[in-house]
């Protein structure tokens, strides 16, 4: 097998087909991933069906705490289990560059296979393509993922009512800072891992243990919990009163903030969700969620309110202001 | 948890603030006190604080000029476009500039059409550009009050010691005292005591603001741009009121001191001489400009393309400079949140973070 991506990797012949059952395959052992069919068979799945996509482009792949390859499962396992339905198969679109080095398309590829592993789901199909040097940046990921509901939950910002209240399931920015260092163009170090994780095994035992209780869940990715906030509020046209004191931010995390005038509350997450749940459960769910290893440090971050819908925020000084969508942030690929 | 990060928490304290609050308004008269925070990262931090509301009908907090995006006028965004456009300037800029309307257009509709502006985080950034692209001419736009003239003039002194000819700078860097002065001259602002702003007090040293608390008899605290610090600062202002004294007092004394950083100072002195200069909205005002001195003339943009800013009082609807005098707050602008927003921003105080009016429109929902 050659060391590098060629071109012709992609070019339906014979380096394709040596490219899929000689690495790919190797990775990706499952019964219904035939390299002979067209198409994952997935049989006859019972329940209510949840499916989604996304497409993976962070600079660089490899970052503390992740890489490309654990983003593009936990990131489509996460929008699945925040709908509350648990992932079944997902797909995994390769678009690589002419030139990558086959190592890094292994370790990619390694740490999906872990990734879907931990969440229990099965890469049913796949797909690759080269584009020639230059016209990409190394590797770029797309999966698109099909899960069940479980019990037949889901989300309901229309049940959400004044006296709720709004959980977050760990510390903010985490992703976005780590991605941010492993650049090396901040001239800033700081011992900041992203929190890339699939919340699958966390979030979903809760939806038959607090039956009736958890409204609404979104995981804050790109926008961080600021934007995700602000369409949840519009989404259930209720008024979320966040505040400052209890929003969990690593210690390492903000001092990088404090130096570059980041804001938190607007970094993306990979392995964060944020819960909208009936006031008389939200005891009962954050330590539930803290017994989970992705959630030791989930907390209640605010409530729902009477009033005019949007986010708002009790500071730190005992004032009162507005959360909104930021405006023309310059910030580089994440996700 | 590291003990500088532990540090900024005693500065954010509840219970603190909550004690702050109430003897703020035990020390305020029946009519609101005016008080102006002075710069822009303040107005930034009061309006993140929730702190306006919270002292609502005690104290009126102006916002003032300290915002250097928002009193760049017209004709340096004129000038800067123009070394781009027609002398193939490469410009690089703090990110803050590129909205900014000139008297037609901004940088970043002008990039849009070929202009070529690369950000930077530093203007030794734009020195290093210039390093590596010898056969271009880096035009650094530089931007900025006292705590921005060192690391401008550094840069300067660092393209003359390296020999890096093809760097220049476009200066606009002003000094915060004059503007002061000229505002608490002004019987329509009204203005009972000044929050100093903490980074420019660390380089001028807090003896700067003297003349002003003596001649116009006007309260001067020097604050850091915590919460608490804010809460604290104003709270001195009022003792102050209350006792009929005005001085310079520091509530930020864990950094600024009386005669500030003598090493910035040398440097600003070396590179930059006084001048006069046009604020956006508020006019020319005498040596209140920092221009590049003539032994680094060759680094002076303006000098070097022969293309000089022109200062024109901004003929529009936009009321900036009413804004940037504290003599109208952000919402009584016909524009504020209509024709003006952040995505479409009509003047400078919508564009810059720190700017008011954008301050206002971010935090100001309630």
């Amino acid at each position: 097998m050659h060391d590098k991506i060629l071109l012709s990797h992609g070019e339906g012949g014979k380096r394709t087909r040596d490219l899929i059952t000689k690495v790919i395959a190797r990775y990706f052992d499952s019964p219904v991933l035939s390299p002979f069919f067209d198409a994952g068979l997935l049989g006859r799945i019972e329940g209510e069906i949840a499916f989604t996509t996304d497409g993976y482009v962070v600079t660089p792949p490899f970052f503390p705490g992740g890489d490309i390859g654990r983003l593009a499962v936990c990131g489509t396992v996460n929008d699945l289990a925040v709908c509350g339905a648990k992932a079944v198969a997902i797909s995994c679109g390769l678009i690589l560059e002419e030139g990558l080095p086959m190592e890094t398309l292994e370790l990619a590829l390694a740490a999906m296979r872990d990734a879907a592993k931990e969440a229990g789901v099965t890469i049913a199909c796949g797909d690759t393509k080269v584009v020639e040097r230059g016209k990409g940046d190394g590797i770029f990921i797309t999966t698109a993922g099909i899960g069940v509901s479980v019990d037949g939950w889901r989300p309901a910002p229309s049940e959400i009512r004044p006296g709720d209240r709004i959980l977050l399931t760990g510390t903010m920015g985490d992703h976005q800072v780590a991605v941010l260092i492993a650049r090396q163009n901040l001239a800033i170090a700081a011992p900041v891992e992203s929190d890339v994780a699939p919340l699958s095994g966390m979030l979903l035992p809760l939806l038959p243990r607090f039956a009736g209780k958890v409204r609404f869940m979104r995981d804050p990715t790109r926008g961080g919990v600021g934007v995700t906030l602000n369409e949840m509020a519009a989404a259930a046209n209720a008024r979320f009163v966040l505040d400052e004191a209890h929003l969990p931010v690593r210690e390492s995390v903000r001092g990088v903030c404090e130096i570059l005038g980041f804001d938190p509350l607007y970094l993306a997450n990979e392995g964060k969700a944020v819960l909208i749940v009936a006031g008389d459960a939200a005891e009962a769910i954050v330590s539930a969620l803290r017994e989970h290893p992705y959630g030791r440090e989930a907390a209640t971050i605010g409530e729902v309110l009477e009033g005019a819908a949007g986010v708002r925020m009790r500071t730190f000084a005992g004032g009162m202001r507005a959360v909104d969508y930021p405006v023309g942030d310059q910030l580089p690929r994440i996700c | 948890m590291t003990p500088g990060m532990k540090y900024i928490d005693d500065f954010r304290d509840p219970a603190t603030a909550k004690a702050l609050v109430e003897r703020i308004r035990r020390d305020a008269g029946a009519a609101p006190v005016r008080l102006m925070e002075v710069c822009g990262t303040h107005t930034v931090a009061i309006a993140r604080g929730g702190i306006r509301p919270l002292l609502s009908g005690a104290v009126t907090m102006l916002s003032g000029p300290g915002c250097p995006v928002c009193v760049t006028p017209d004709g340096y965004i004129d000038a800067a476009i123009a070394l781009g456009t027609e002398r193939g300037a490469l410009l690089a800029s703090f990110g803050d500039m590129l909205r900014v309307p000139g008297t037609s257009s901004s940088l970043e509709k002008e990039k849009g059409t070929g202009l070529e502006v690369r950000v930077v985080y530093s203007p030794l950034d734009a020195v290093t550009l210039a390093a590596a692209m010898p056969d271009r001419e880096i035009v650094f736009l530089g931007v900025g009050f006292e705590t921005t003239a060192p690391a401008i003039g550094g840069a300067i002194r660092t393209a003359s010691e390296r020999g890096v000819r093809n760097f220049s700078v476009l200066s606009s860097v002003r000094t915060i005292p004059e503007a002061m002065g000229v505002l608490a001259a002004d019987p329509e602002v009204r203005i009972e005591g000044f929050l100093c702003p903490a980074h420019v007090s660390v380089v001028i040293g807090t003896d700067a603001y003297r003349p002003i608390a003596h001649r116009y008899g006007i309260p001067c605290v020097v604050a850091g741009f915590e919460p608490l610090d804010i809460l604290l600062g104003i709270s001195m202002l009022l003792r102050q009121k209350k006792e009929g004294v005005a001085r310079v007092e520091n509530e930020y004394s864990r950094v600024a001191t009386a005669a500030g950083n003598r090493k910035a100072q040398d440097l600003i002195r070396d590179v930059f001489v006084p001048c006069d200069t046009g604020w956006r909205g508020i006019g020319v005002i005498p040596g209140s400009g920092l221009r590049i001195a003539d032994r680094y003339a060759s680094f002076d943009a303006e000098k070097k393309f022969g293309h000089p800013v022109v200062y024109a009082p901004s003929v529009s609807a936009c009321r900036c400079g009413d804004v940037l005098k504290g003599k109208i707050l952000p919402v009584d602008c016909p524009l504020f949140g209509k024709a003006c927003v952040p995505e479409e921003p009509y003047g400078p105080c919508m564009v810059s973070s720190e700017g008011s009016c954008a301050a206002y429109y971010k935090y100001g929902a309630l």
